[in-house]
Order: C-alpha cells, then structure tokens, then sequence
C-alpha cells in the first residue's frame, strides 16, 4: 500500500440551506454532513453504515460532486477534486463511477443496454467502433450478463440484472473507485448474495476500490474491509471490520451491533433498545451528538463535542468521552 | 489490508439468464387489437387528411364560386350538401375547409410544441431563467385562451398564417409547463445522476436521456393541442375574428350559416359533422397514444 491514499475525506461538510422565508432570510441549514474524513486505499472496501437520514448518501453524492460540498477536501491520489471546475473533472469522472440503489430508476428507460454501457466509453473516448462493441461485450462477460442483452432496454431483465448493468456501466471507463449507493438494498435476498459476490470478485479481479453505503450489516461484515458508523453527519467510530464487528466501542456501534437480526430464534440477545427517534439535522443536539439517546450519557457530553480518538484495538478510532464503555448489562 | 475477506457468501447458484424472447415487429391486426383507439382515430384523421390533401379531385368545383340563382338549395344530386345563401356548392366548400382546420390544427400543434419544449426544457434546467419565464407563461394563461387569440387576431390582421400565430400563443404556456415540470422529475432520476457521474456533457444529457422521456407526454399532449386548435380556429372564424371569408374554412361555413340555421339546417349541419369527426379522431388518437406510450404501462408486455 503507497502511502497516498486512493481517496482522502477531510472535514467534510454539506449544509443545505432551508427554504428561505417570505422576505428572503434564510431559516438555517440542515447539516448533512458535519465534518467526515476517512481515507480508502486502492482495492480497499470502506463501508458506510447507519441509519437513515444520518448523511450516508449525501456523503456518497459530495464526493462523486453530484452535490456541491459546502465546505472540505477530497483528494483522488493526492490531488485535491472538491474544487476544481465541473467541466474539469473528466479524469475523477473517468475513476469514480456510482452505483446506486434502485435497479429501475437507474437506467433510462429508453435505451438499450449497449448504449448505457458505451455511454461512460465515448464520453471519455476510451474506444471506438469495433473497439467499442468488444469492450461492450467484455463488460458484460465481466457482470455476467448474457450477450443477447446487448440490444434490449433495461424494462426487459430483472432487478438483479438491471443491477449488474449497471456495475458494468460504472466499470466501463476502466475506473479505480466506486461507490456503491446502498446497491444491493433494493434486491432480493439471494440476488442480494449474488451481486455482493460479483462485486468482491470483482474487487479481487480489477483491484477496485469500494465504497460501500449500506444500512445492513450482515452485507457490510461479509464484503468489507473497514467500517465506518455515521450518526447524523458525523462519523462516530471507524474501525477494522474485526474490530467493529468483535469489540465495538462507541455506544452507538453497540446498539446497532445488537440490532443485527439473529436467524436462531432461541439465540440470546441483548438488544439495547435506544430511546426515542434520530434528532433532527437542522437543530443538532449540542455536544456530543448521541447524548440524547445514549444510555451512559453524563454532563460532559452534553456540552462538550467528542473527538476521534484512538482506542485501546488498533486501527479503531471512536468518537466517545468513555474511554472504556461499560460492559452490556446482560 | 489486514483482514482478509472470507470467500463467498452462501448464495444461492447463479440461474441461467432467462430473458424472454424479443417480440415481434409489425402484426397489424395485433396492434389494432392491442389499441384500437389509436386505430380509429388513427383510420379517421388519415381519412380527413386524404380529403383535404385529395380535394380537387374529389368531384368539387371551385367553393368560391357563386351562383345567386341556385342559392340555399337543400341537398341533392347537384349539390351533394346543398348550397349557400350565395349559391356557393357546400360539399366542395367543406373539403376545401378540411385543409385550413387540418393545417391550422398540426401547424398550431408544432409550433406551440417545439416553442413550448425550448422554454420548458431551459426553464427545467437554468434556474435563473425558470422564475422569469415561468411567470410570464402564467400571466400568458390567466388570459382565457380565446380573448387573447381574438386580441392577436384584431391587432395583426385576419389570415391563416396569423390565426395559426394567435392559437399557438395561447398554447405555448401549457406545453412549457408540462415539459418544465417533466424536466424537474427527471433529472432528479438516478440515470441522469449516474450520467453526470459518468462525465456526460450537459447537452448530451437534455439530448439523450430528458429529451426522449419527454416526448411521450408532450405527443399526447399535441394530440389534444391539434384537437383544441381546430375548435378554437372554427370559433375565431365563426365570430369573424378568423379566417378571412374568402377562404372556406368549417368555422366560416357555419358563421355564414347560422343566420338561416332553423330555415336551412344543413348549411351549418354538414361543417359541423366533419369538425365533431376530425376532433374526436384527434382526440382518440392522443388518449391512445398516452396508454400505448405510458411507460407504466409498458411493462405489461
């Protein structure tokens, strides 16, 4: 591993501004992001969990530019891409591609299948004519698409495949990174499966660099290789997967940990069941973020906010005042 | 990285891809089934066009021509729709009238799309613009369609070409919101999300992935535009705001006409017929068009 990260977060910030009132003054922001940084090498897995609403695909959409960042970095192998020009970014275009959630709002409806897979190719004028056809065809030997689909519209095939076109269409222009925008949230279990595999064997294939948004952790702790918990813009706790998945610190981690669904119903479980709803992002609560609905909340985090910290496991930073959480009562 | 991944979830074996087989092309008596609204209506508008395209030959004299002496004969072997009060032959003066309102109605419905799809398209995608020409189409269409086209009609002069200018007018703002408020709906979709990411000029992304979605609703859309131009060309040329008289259109026809409406019937009766079909034709035809292009509806293959 080089020592330049293939993608470096730092203190990203996205405030989107609310509607503004009769006489034009501005009521407040929402603040989706507050803050993020992480760092993801090539060919690593980063995943994004949290709840909804907690900032995860605004994170995604800012760093593809799909959303402009209010404030903060990111580097593409050290070279800075948040503020350069948006007709500039053909060369972060061409190595950062997306793969979002929905399988059928994701593909024009109105074109075939080679066409949106070509689309990325021409654009960067990657290849041309028979050129093109042949990369076409590899991309879909890649996802394992069958070749009699080159001329058919997207309406013609099933969530899984819509998906695997379009992890074809995100690997056409040879890219290094891609985020994938909750992509198997949408699908059917065993579709699920199947996609979670392609993408990793993928990954060892190409040497790709994932992001993965996701809310579902059995997903997350098959595919990655580090986690990071979002908690309404911020990331509390970013760890190994070992790590997280074995000694989660923050008391967060902890509660979604236990939310995890057991298939052995006669399995005990010590749920830890959080009091009330996600506060809102417009009006943050003050200090640290959680303190509203931790359970080993005290004075200092309501007024203080907690930094990242390492902890006691390497490679595990966490954002609590508790430097050793209490054990789960049991 | 220090973890290593274990390999392989528990997935179920990859199924063959089973992709149904690709339909057919053509299939007339299919696609009749399949929509006979369209069929109809179809069948009918293509019939009105051959009469306005064919009407020279379609055994009519000159419809200008007057003959005072054989003036309000009541249908017959001569006059196959009777004749008006200055003696001009009916059944010629309604083909000939076919191809102003046909003409007024496709011009009207061409013109107020195209103009309607820039504004909109521009108003959809330029935030600055969206404001300003959106205000000016709802002013445009707080103004009863008919008043302005009359207003248009006084200021600049009765002539087909003009009639067309002042319907279009008071089209343009309905298809300008239409089309804004698609354009809004779609480029929130991810597949336009997904170009941009995937470094798509602005320009190929109105032209290949907003364009096509919004021709749908705008075909449907004209349909109905062609079907209200007609009736709006007829009212214009009833009340003398329209066509000038010396052209025969429907609308001047039954203007004409509706002095001895009780007494001679069929003067306004025949003109009256042709319109009723051709807007009912229009109007199958779009209510077809918008099921047959509804890509919710699509699905059922």
């Amino acid at each position: 591993m080089s020592n330049v990260p293939l993608l470096e977060v730092n203190a990203l910030k996205k405030h989107f501004p609310l509607k503004s009132d009769f006489f034009g003054g501005k009521k407040g922001f929402v603040y989706a992001l507050d803050g993020v940084s992480f760092t993801l090498a090539k060919g690593e897995t980063l995943s994004i969990v949290g709840e909804s609403g907690c900032g995860k695909s605004t994170l995604g959409k800012t760093i593809l530019r799909l959303i402009e960042p209010t404030d903060g970095e990111v580097y593409l192998d050290g070279e800075r891409v948040d503020n350069v020009s948006l007709n500039k970014l053909a060369n972060f275009r061409r190595r950062v591609q997306v793969v979002f959630q929905d399988p059928f709002s994701s593909l024009n409806p109105r074109q075939r299948v080679r066409d949106i897979i070509g689309e990325p190719i021409i654009n960067f004028g990657l290849a041309s004519g028979s050129e093109l056809e042949d990369r076409i065809v590899a991309l879909m030997d890649k996802v394992r698409l069958p070749r009699d689909a080159m001329h058919r519209f997207p309406h013609e095939f099933s969530g899984g495949q819509r998906q695997r076109i379009g992890i074809a269409r995100a690997l056409a222009p040879g890219s290094d990174l891609i985020i994938c925008d909750e992509a198997v949230s949408a699908l059917d279990v065993s579709v699920k499966a199947q996609i979670v595999n392609l993408l990793s064997d993928l990954q060892d294939e190409l040497g790709l660099a994932l992001l993965f948004i996701s809310h579902d952790l059995a997903i997350v702790e098959h595919l990655t290789h580090r986690v990071a918990v979002m908690y309404l813009g911020k990331i509390v706790e970013l760890a190994d997967r070992r790590t997280l998945f074995s000694t989660p610190h923050h008391p967060y981690t902890r509660a979604l940990l236990s939310a995890v669904p057991v298939p052995d119903p006669k399995a005990p479980r010590n749920r830890i069941i959080l009091k009330g709803d996600v506060p809102s992002p417009i009006n943050p609560p003050s200090g640290c973020r959680f303190h509203t609905r931790c359970p080993y909340v005290f004075d200092r985090c309501r007024v203080e906010e907690p930094l990242l910290r390492k902890t006691a496991h390497a490679g595990q930073v966490s954002a609590c005042h508790l430097d050793e959480v209490p054990p789960l009562a049991s | 990285m220090s973890v290593s991944i274990e390999p392989g979830f528990a997935a179920a074996p990859v199924l063959r891809d089973v992709l149904p087989p690709r339909r057919e092309r053509g299939r007339v008596m299919l696609f009749i089934y399949r929509h006979p609204t369209i069929a109809v209506g179809g069948l009918l508008l293509g019939l009105m066009v051959l009469i306005a395209i064919f009407a020279p030959f379609l055994h009519t004299v000159d419809p200008t021509a007057l003959a005072p002496a054989r003036r309000t004969r009541a249908p017959n072997a001569q006059y196959w729709f009777g004749s008006d009060m200055l003696g001009r032959d009916i059944y010629s003066r309604v083909l000939y009238g076919a191809r102003v309102s046909l003409l007024v109605g496709f011009l009207v419905a061409a013109v107020s799309s195209l103009v309607g799809l820039t504004i909109g398209l521009c108003a959809g995608f330029i935030r600055i613009l969206d404001t300003v020409m959106m205000r000016v189409m709802d002013g445009l269409m707080s103004i009863p369609s008919i008043l302005l086209a009359i207003a248009f009609m006084a200021l600049i002069g009765a002539s087909v070409q003009n009639v067309v200018i002042a319907i279009s007018v008071a089209e343009i703002p309905r298809v300008a919101r239409l089309v804004r408020g698609v354009v809004l709906s779609l480029r929130e979709q991810a597949y336009v999300e997904a170009a941009i990411a995937s470094g798509t000029s602005t320009f190929k992304i109105i032209w290949r992935h907003i364009l096509p979605n919004t021709l749908a609703p705008i075909i449907v859309q004209a349909t109905f535009i062609c079907a209200s131009a007609m009736l709006a060309e007829a009212t214009l040329s009833f009340i003398g705001a329209g066509t000038p008289p010396t052209t025969p259109s429907w609308g001047n026809i039954m203007a004409e006409g509706r002095a001895l409406w009780q007494v001679k019937p069929f003067i306004v009766f025949f003109p009256a017929v042709f319109l009723s079909i051709t807007v009912l034709a229009v109007n199958l035809l779009g209510d077809g068009l918008r099921d047959a292009l509804d890509p919710r509806l699509a699905k059922r293959i």
